[in-house]
């Protein structure tokens, strides 16, 4: 069976030549529908004709409402808010008015993914041009039916207005109308895009699915509940990989409650459908106390530990290693430096630990078809999952989607898909699959570690002459797995004129995968905190030194310096960079850019000996416009808590297995140990990119930093209980 | 197996379990009130609370059978229509962001301003932090209690 990728293969559209048409219709219910869709230019002129169908809808109903159709699942990033903010803003309604719709999975609807933060500039353009075709076709439609000229009307509020002869008229009066006039040529449409023109967008707008979240109604994946449906486990090996050799089925089948239970022979692919032992009930809880008495003889085929990791990179770190870039000389220009600063930094693996554990509901109907309930930021590749390992046309298979109990890059991978999907087939009922929390965290696809060796010259202006690193971290066949690669031309690249990267891989057999903001997450961490290193050594400043290393590229710059810079400096103003603080308390630094966003961050810690509080985090990011100001600032705030709570954590693994398995070993971030996050946005007219990812990275370095000025303690390895702090 | 009787949000509902099942599984697959979470099964995530004649209690962790005198809220029954001080406070500071935890963190705020009605700093650390919040809505959480306080204070409070 093929392998799906699971890294970056939810991708389709937008770097394609693409032409953009609008359509109307009234439908039957009396509603207006205007949509938006795409036709890559060669067959643009066929795919406008009859079959073409739109990839995003709004509709003004019949009571002057505004249904817009949310096409990406939702999990807690906020899209299903924001879109429909942008809609609004541009069609002129009144935020009241707007009912949001989620769609099923439909390849009409183009990119169905949450991940990359590439929600926002995915949608931007379409959204806008909507909401504006919209409002020009019914300013038209209102023309039309007074005798006027469309540029003597205004709109406001969901109405278009005649100032001239105080007429008026509300949207839903001027369907009829507005179905008959041709639409608006797409190029002609003038789209919002300043800030200072908004009138809804970058205000603060409660999620519309908070009075479902905040009564308890059914929302997420693991509340669907169907006539006749059954509750599943599934047992895999906890080596990775492993096959079921033999099991108890019969003994487990006469237990209480039990329904089935079967040997699934499953697949080779890690990201798939793997091995194991279904057992179904009629209440979840027999089928997991029926799970305690199962035994199964396993075979497996490798035992990956930790500490033979640990052995292998200390081997490779005395190899040369594969040169993925050189820039100048390295060792001459080490050679020629007043100092040589030299260290090395260590992160482990980590799991997503989503609070929803992995989930799914299928129901297989007689006739072939099968229809799911999925929590999955990736439903397309998961239908397609479906589809080849159960071997049923895709078109047979209907993807609800479902809010998601947090994704964070775990959800990409659609392994609980194919389980539920299989298991609904065998047992011919609708069957929900709830993996527990154990299931959840010793089957992950984790964050993988690494090893960063640097070596960094100083030269006699003070600035970073060379820099020298070498990178060891996981690979299968010669290339970096999942999650584990490093770009070469990642800053300092780029902004040193003596650069040298190498990389080395140890072989793994443990599933890795996306974890928010992919290896920035991580290994912004260590060049920032080496960063802070090379500073001290060359008695600068640390903003001084940051802002100067941000100053000049030699190349193509690897990032923008101007808006980094610009990030930088809101963050160090707003918090008093260079105010006078006790001996206990520090102040740290970080910048990053990372999936469209820049962010720098500024922590200030408090500590007393090694027990760390990170009392506030000050931020500076530039993402474009903000659309929706809670949201923005809720992902700010959550990716500096999710940071500093990531940096307490490891998974670690033995005999082919994860060791830990529920927040005992793997202990999250609780409320008396969050800081304050104070945003400051720099508003600009750059399109606007997501925020589910950018703030993540640059937060542990800012709080690492603010520890050493706190405490003197320079923290190279993760978590931080390595270096004796606690927090 | 057995039939036990629980009143649930006023009203006393009848339903067959077995023995040993926890409250969280009886509300969920039992009564199909899927409001209360599963998060970790063994008292570590304060996804399942609950309130049981006020105090917050861990649904996973105590049996069904074991609670049939008790009064029992769950989300779906602190005001059906979203209009409970807490839950205003909760939309207008915007807190959820998956939303996974909230049910949880709303039960268990709720049990705090009622023994508590302006909780400190710390009091709100101490009473809330059995739950936790993968997506890290802590700040927010803080500043909704607060909220929900003044709400509590001015009746019919501003929102
Ligand atoms: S599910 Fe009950 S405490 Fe986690
Ligand atoms: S809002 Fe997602 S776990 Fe709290």
């Amino acid at each position: 069976m093929k392998r799906p990728q699971a890294d970056n293969s939810p991708d389709t559209g937008g770097q394609m030549d693409r032409r953009t048409f609008l359509q109307t219709s009234l439908l039957a219910s009396g509603a207006l529908l205007i949509g938006v869709g795409h036709a890559d230019t060669a067959s643009g002129a066929e795919q406008a004709g009859e079959s073409w169908a739109p990839n995003l809808y709004l509709r003004i109903e019949a009571d002057n409402r505004v249904t817009i159709v949310s096409k990406n699942p939702e999990a807690g990033q906020g899209v299903k808010t924001a879109f429909p903010m942008v809609v609004a803003e541009c069609l002129d309604v009144d935020w009241q008015q707007v009912r949001v719709e989620q769609a099923p999975l439909d390849d009409r609807y183009g990119r169905q993914v949450v991940g990359g933060s590439r929600g926002t500039p995915d949608g931007w353009d379409d959204l806008r041009i909507a909401g504006t075709a919209a409002r020009q076709l019914l300013i038209a439609a209102a023309a039309v039916r007074w005798g006027v000229q469309p540029a003597e009307c205004s709109t406001a509020n969901g109405s278009v207005n005649h100032a001239a002869s105080g007429r008026t008229a509300a949207y839903a009066a001027l369907r009829g109308t507005a179905a008959t006039l041709p639409v608006p040529e797409v190029a002609s449409l003038e789209l919002k895009s300043r800030p200072e023109e908004f009138r809804l967008l970058g205000r603060f707008v409660p999620g519309v699915d908070n009075p479902k979240i905040l009564t308890g109604q059914p929302l997420f994946g693991c509340d669907t509940r169907l006539d006749g449906m059954l509750y599943a486990v599934f047992e895999k090996c906890p080596t990775f990989g492993g096959k079921v050799r033999s099991a108890n089925i019969e003994q487990i089948r006469a237990l209480p409650g039990i329904t089935h239970a079967f040997v699934v022979e499953g697949t080779d692919n890690l990201a798939g459908l793997m091995p194991g032992v279904a057992i179904v009930a009629t209440s979840w809880w027999e089928a997991n106390a029926a799970r305690r008495q199962l035994k199964i003889d396993w075979a497996t085929s490798h035992a990956d530990s930790s500490e033979e990791y640990e052995r292998q990179a200390a081997a490779l770190k005395e190899q040369p290693g594969e040169t993925l870039r050189a820039d100048g000389d390295v060792e001459k220009a080490l050679g020629a430096a007043v100092k040589i600063v030299e260290a090395s930094y260590y992160y482990p693996f980590v799991s997503h630990a989503n609070l929803e554990p992995q989930n799914c509901t299928a129901l297989f109907h007689e006739s072939g078809k099968l229809e799911l309930w999925a929590p999955s930021q990736y439903p397309k590749g998961g239908r397609q999952l479906v589809a080849e390992t159960l071997g049923i046309p895709e078109d047979r298979i209907h993807v609800n989607l479902v809010r998601i109990g947090g994704g964070f890059g775990r959800r990409l991978v659609n392994d609980f898909m194919v389980e539920a999907a299989w298991i609904a087939r065998e047992v011919r009922r609708p069957v929900q699959l709830q993996w527990t929390r154990e299931d959840d965290m010793r089957h992950d696809f984790y964050r993988p570690a690494a090893w960063h060796h640097f070596r960094a010259g100083i030269d006699a202006d003070g600035r970073m002459s060379a820099f020298d690193h070498h990178f060891i971290s996981f690979g299968r066949d010669g290339k970096p797995v999942s999650g584990a690669g490093l770009s070469p031309d990642h800053y300092p690249a780029g902004l040193v004129p003596n650069f040298r990267l190498r990389q080395s891989l140890i072989e793994t057999h443990v599933p890795t995968g996306p974890w928010r903001s992919p290896g920035h997450s991580a290994y912004c961490w260590a060049y920032q905190s080496f960063f802070d290193e090379v500073a001290l050594a060359a008695g600068r400043d640390q903003l001084d030194f940051r802002l100067d290393l941000l100053s000049r590229s030699f190349g193509e710059p690897p990032l923008d310096l101007a808006r980094t810079s610009g990030t930088l400096r809101v963050a160090a103003e707003k918090a008093g960079w260079g105010r006078k603080l006790s001996a206990n308390r520090g102040l740290g630094m970080a910048f990053h850019f990372d999936h469209g966003g820049f962010v720098s961050h500024v922590a200030e810690v408090v500590a007393t000996g090694n027990a760390v509080h990170v009392e506030k985090v000050w931020s500076g990011i530039d993402i474009g416009p903000v659309i929706n100001l809670s949201g923005a600032r809720n992902q700010v705030e959550g990716c500096v808590v999710d940071a500093l709570s990531t940096a307490q954590l490891e998974i670690t693994f033995a005999d082919g297995a994860a060791q830990q398995g529920n927040f005992d070993q793997y202990g999250l971030l609780r409320i008396n140990q969050a800081p304050e996050v104070e945003c400051h946005f720099i508003q600009s007219d750059n399109s606007p990119s997501g925020l589910g990812e950018p703030p993540f990275a640059p937060a542990t370095p800012a709080i690492a930093n603010a520890i050493f000025a706190a405490t003197g303690t320079r923290i190279r390895e993760l978590p931080f209980r390595r270096a004796g702090i606690s927090v | 197996m057995a039939e036990i009787s629980l009143k649930i949000n006023g009203v006393s509902r009848s339903l067959d379990v077995p023995d040993d099942m926890p409250l969280l599984w009886a509300l969920r697959d039992k009564l199909n009130l899927v409001g209360t979470k599963y998060g970790c099964g063994i008292g570590l995530c304060g996804s399942c609370t609950v309130l049981v004649n006020g105090s917050p209690v861990q649904a996973c962790n105590i049996k069904a059978a074991a609670l049939q005198d008790k009064e029992i809220t769950t989300i779906e029954g602190l005001s059906p229509d979203g209009s409970h001080p807490v839950q205003r406070a909760w939309n207008d500071e915007d807190v959820p962001q998956c939303g996974y935890c909230q049910a949880g963190q709303v039960l268990a705020a709720t049990a705090l301003l009622a023994r508590t009605p302006q909780p400190t700093d710390t009091d709100i650390d101490n009473a809330m932090a059995g739950i936790l919040c993968r997506c890290g809505t802590y700040p927010r959480i803080r500043k909704a209690i607060k909220r929900a306080a003044g709400y509590m204070t001015s009746p019919g409070g501003e929102s």
